[in-house]
């Protein structure tokens, strides 16, 4: 390997990590605001590419389908809860929550299809995409919100498997990959830079700033914080933690829904592609900690890094490298963690 | 008839309704059976770590795998007999399982499902990428497993291979949660605080629980590949990983039958949802995936118990054995009365920038009642953590029989003689009273998982049980020895605590607020129990709120206040001692 080649391999690395990073602060977020380790997550990533894929070639998108579906479920959820616990004033606000607001970028994606001007593209992609987190916290999440957090894990996989099945159901067998947002490239003596991979980067160093602002600066990202910190204690002072997961997830799934847009032209995205990539970035997660921001960017750049080099060293083997590498940072975690104070773990289910 | 009798001749029925199955069904229905049985090995693997050691995998489809593969290579690239197979496969996973298990096990929680979810893909991904495992292709033309010179070729007759072990493997496991080291498997669902402080070693337990499960998959992946004949990636990946979970799950985790109810309950699920979804549309299998996704949150949404509790409610339960006279267990030496047994000496502890404890010294003799009083929060219950290991101090040395045990860990700990209670009280609540109290007898009986599953350790056992029974009857505790320890209240935990202790056969016990809860007439027996303890020659350090059950009690009282001791000495003087009075009641001023 030469110098030069190591310098695109490492560029290339930084693109794909810059991605996991967004990928891995949603889990983050998601994970440490209602202790759900949202396996699904990269599924988001997926949809949100294959939307804007199948918006630039003038097809219907499958993901209007695919909210209807999660609205309607939603809305029976919603409204049997209320009736359940004879609130049934509170069942408008719910339906129009979970029934209404999710609708209508797919109402705007449904009768504008085929003619949309490619600049509302992106912006109606992301946000056709946004209520998925939310409505599946929902639908699936929230009834089981005080369950362990290995139960809600498992249900989380299992949502991993409804996902992709729905995700084959509305947008076929086939991989799409995106047009490119720009193709200018830039050289700064050996190093090559094209406008995506800035694009990518400068994107996830944005994102992760926003993120940052809105939890020191705002007082809704203070509760979110709160809440993370004690569930308890967060509603004792008035943060209603339905409220706060709703947010998070749909914080969560905007960063999942950007990140798609951005990962779309690199590489060609399949109905079920979301689950490793999501993976990846959990990886990355995990290497930070699972509760760290600043960690889980690490770790999500590292693996990046790491994917890129494995694939030139054997690309059939890539995958195995970087689920491998997960082994010795459990190793390490569990050697530095040292004995663990488990008084939490105590509670029987 | 008895229920014990019903519950044979029903399991009997059983049997023999499928030992006749190939002489009444069609032999689609016995390929679906050879699956069912295949499926359940496996899933009787994740209820043994999920359901009773509280370990959730989603990677047991690449034991499968490995086992699979192992003897499909040997087999045919060597040539070598399926037999020889099954040994290397077993070999071969469960040397992986145990460098898996060794990295991911210390971890708690969900870091592990998440290790399983991040190797089952790797093995996977590997399995495919071998050029002399035939990479996607797999490998082809395994041969038949023989018995003799009996080709198990035919469906039928493999499929007797696979039950017979199947019932075996259910037999051995059952036989396994009813012993020593499966009431150590079954109390690690909670915290391991409690399970080390009874001399267990949680981390070797969950290890040996692991490559239990991890063997049973492979297992059923000898089968597979050689019912098959063919091996290749697609069953080993994660989707059957994640699958096999959710069959314990659905079957009933908590019970042992639940991993054959879950992978029938799947496996016709699936045969079914196969056969109809077609009729009515295209995308059957999108839909079929759907329709599981929707069945798994709902049963964990609204059953997380499974199907089995379900079934439960209409057969009698077991009747359980009686407990009948055995041999006592053998007892250690008590140490001379008066001779020093706990030295404490300049201990501290600091949690961030609270100095919990900070240089507190005293000294048990033997036979001793020793009280630890102070107002909330002076430490005391952080110094019982210290010397009973729960905490490692940050400087200081303790020692018991003057053995330096300042940092020898809880096990090493309640394996010198110390036993304890909590001051939040730590039980398993769905275990009887008696297995809680049969967990305390562990550092003093020996059978090991093989005795346990071959029923070899059933002398020892009876005397464990018989002894356990003692514990329970001399607290008041002996009523009801079957009885969920969750049922109690929480004064009769407390003391269900202080049998489990004595079931130990300890030296020195260390009782963090025995009385909290308990009646006057309760408090009154406890008082009488720790008197006779005396005089048996057992030690007693004991926190308590109640002063005049201390005062009535002890022989000598050591008073913390704001982490250090302030004075030490017989009831009457400490009584009398205006710091003390000052420390409870404020200055006089």
């Amino acid at each position: 390997m030469t110098p030069d080649i190591g310098l695109i391999l490492g560029i290339d690395g930084i693109a794909t990590g810059s991605i996991y990073i967004l990928v891995g602060l949603g889990l983050v977020l998601i994970f440490s605001v209602t202790r759900v380790v949202f396996v699904p997550f990269g599924d988001i990533v997926a949809f949100s590419a294959l939307t804007l894929a199948s918006m630039q070639l003038g097809r219907m998108p499958g993901t209007i389908y695919l909210i209807v579906t999660l609205a309607v479920v939603a809305c029976l959820v919603e409204t049997g809860q209320h009736l359940w616990r004879r609130q049934p004033q509170r069942i408008a606000r719910g339906l129009f929550g979970y029934g209404v607001l999710p609708l209508i970028p797919a109402a705007v994606a449904f009768l504008t299809a085929g003619h949309l001007p490619v600049w509302a593209q992106i912006p109606l992609a992301i946000a056709l995409v946004v209520p998925i987190g939310p409505l599946i916290e929902r639908i699936a999440l929230r009834p089981l919100a005080d369950a362990s957090i290995l139960l809600l894990l498992v249900v989380s996989v299992a949502l991993t498997f409804g996902l992709s099945g729905l995700g084959l159901l509305f947008f076929g067998p086939e991989g799409f990959r995106t047009r490119p947002l720009t193709d200018e490239i830039f050289r700064f003596g050996p190093v090559v830079l094209s406008t995506q991979t800035i694009l990518m980067v400068a994107t996830a160093g944005i994102f992760s700033l926003l993120l940052f602002l809105f939890f020191e600066q705002t007082l809704i990202g203070k509760a979110l914080r709160a809440t993370s910190v004690n569930r308890i204690g967060a509603r004792i002072v008035g943060i209603r933690p339905g409220n706060a997961a709703a947010l998070a997830f749909l914080l969560a799934s905007l960063l999942g829904a950007v990140s798609g847009i951005l990962i779309g032209p690199t590489t060609t995205l399949y109905y079920d592609s979301g689950f490793i990539i999501g993976l990846k970035a959990f990886v990355g997660a995990i290497i930070g900690g699972l509760t760290s921001y600043p960690g889980t960017a690490l770790g999500a750049l590292l693996i990046g890094v790491l994917e890129s080099f494995a694939s030139f060293w054997d690309s059939s083997l890539k995958e195995v490298v970087v689920f491998s590498v997960l082994i010795p940072v459990l190793l390490w975690r569990s050697l530095s963690l040292g004995r663990v104070d488990e008084e939490d773990h105590e509670v029987e289910e | 008839m008895s229920r014990r009798s019903a519950a044979i001749v029903l399991a009997l029925a059983a049997i023999a309704l499928l030992a006749a199955a190939p002489f009444y069904a069609t032999s689609f229905t016995i390929t679906l059976l050879n699956y069912i049985g295949i499926y359940a090995l496996v899933a009787l693997g994740v209820v043994l770590l999920t359901g009773f050691g509280g370990l959730t995998s989603f990677g047991q489809a690449a034991f499968v795998g490995i086992a699979a593969y192992s003897t499909a290579w040997l087999t045919t690239a060597e040539g070598a007999s399926p037999w020889l197979g099954l040994l290397f496969a077993l070999a071969s996973t469960g040397l992986v399982a145990t460098v898996l298990g060794a990295v991911t096990l210390r971890l708690g929680g969900h870091y592990l499902p998440l290790g399983t979810v991040a190797w089952g893909l790797a093995i996977f991904f590997l399995f495919g990428n071998f050029e002399s495992l035939g990479r996607h292709n797999g490998l082809a033309n395994l041969p038949p497993i023989y018995i003799g010179r009996l080709s198990l070729e035919p469906t039928a007759a493999i499929y007797y291979l696979i039950w017979a072990m199947l019932i075996a493997a259910t037999i051995l496991v059952a036989n396994l949660l009813e012993s020593r080291e499966g009431r150590a498997i079954r109390s690690l669902r909670g915290g391991v605080v409690m399970v080390e402080s009874l001399g267990i070693s949680v981390f070797r337990i969950r290890l040996i629980t692991f490559v239990i499960a991890a063997l049973l998959a492979a297992l059923s992946g000898w089968l597979y590949a050689h019912m098959s004949r063919f091996v290749s990636p697609a069953p080993f990946d994660l989707r059957m990983g994640i699958q096999y979970l959710f069959m314990a799950l659905i079957g009933g985790s908590g019970h042992i039958l639940g991993a054959i109810v879950g992978a029938a309950l799947i496996t016709l699920l699936e045969n079914a949802l196969q056969d109809a979804l077609p009729l009515f549309t295209r995308d059957g299998q999108q839909l079929e995936v759907i329709v599981f996704a929707v069945i798994y949150v709902l049963v964990l949404q609204f059953a997380r118990g499974g199907v089995m509790p379900f079934v439960l409610r209409f057969v009698p339960g077991a009747a359980k054995p009686p407990i009948v006279a055995a041999a006592p267990l053998s007892r250690r030496t008590m140490p001379e009365r008066g001779t020093s047994l706990l030295s404490v000496e300049r201990l501290f502890k600091r949690f961030g920038g609270l100095e919990a404890v900070s240089r507190v010294g005293f000294e048990i003799k033997a036979g001793e009642i020793v009280g630890l009083i102070g107002p909330n929060g002076a430490g005391k219950s952080t110094v019982f953590n210290l010397i009973t290991g729960a905490l490692t101090c940050d400087d200081g040395k303790i020692s018991f029989f003057g053995q330096d045990i300042t940092r020898a860990g809880q096990r090493r700990i309640a394996e010198a003689g110390i036993a304890r209670t909590f001051q939040h009280v730590k039980l398993r609540p769905k275990m009887s009273l008696l297995d809680n109290v049969l967990l305390g007898t562990y550092t003093r009986t020996r059978a090991g998982f093989f005795r346990g599953a071959l029923r070899l350790d059933r002398q020892e056992e009876r005397r464990a049980r018989f002894e356990a029974l003692a514990q329970l009857k001399r607290v008041g505790l002996g009523d009801e020895p079957y009885g969920p320890a969750g049922n109690l209240p929480l004064g009769r935990q407390r003391i269900l605590e202080v049998a489990r202790a004595l079931a130990a056969d300890p030296a020195l016990i260390i009782l963090d607020e025995p009385a909290a809860g308990l009646s006057r007439v309760e408090k009154k027996a406890l008082v009488d129990l720790l008197h006779s303890l005396r005089n048996e020659g057992v030690t007693v350090l004991l926190v308590e709120h109640d002063v005049e059950f201390v005062m009535g009690l002890v022989d000598r009282i050591v008073v913390m206040d704001f982490g250090s001791k302030l004075v030490e000495g017989t009831p009457g003087a400490v009584r009398a001692n205006p710091l003390v009075q000052e420390a409870y009641l404020g200055s006089v001023a």
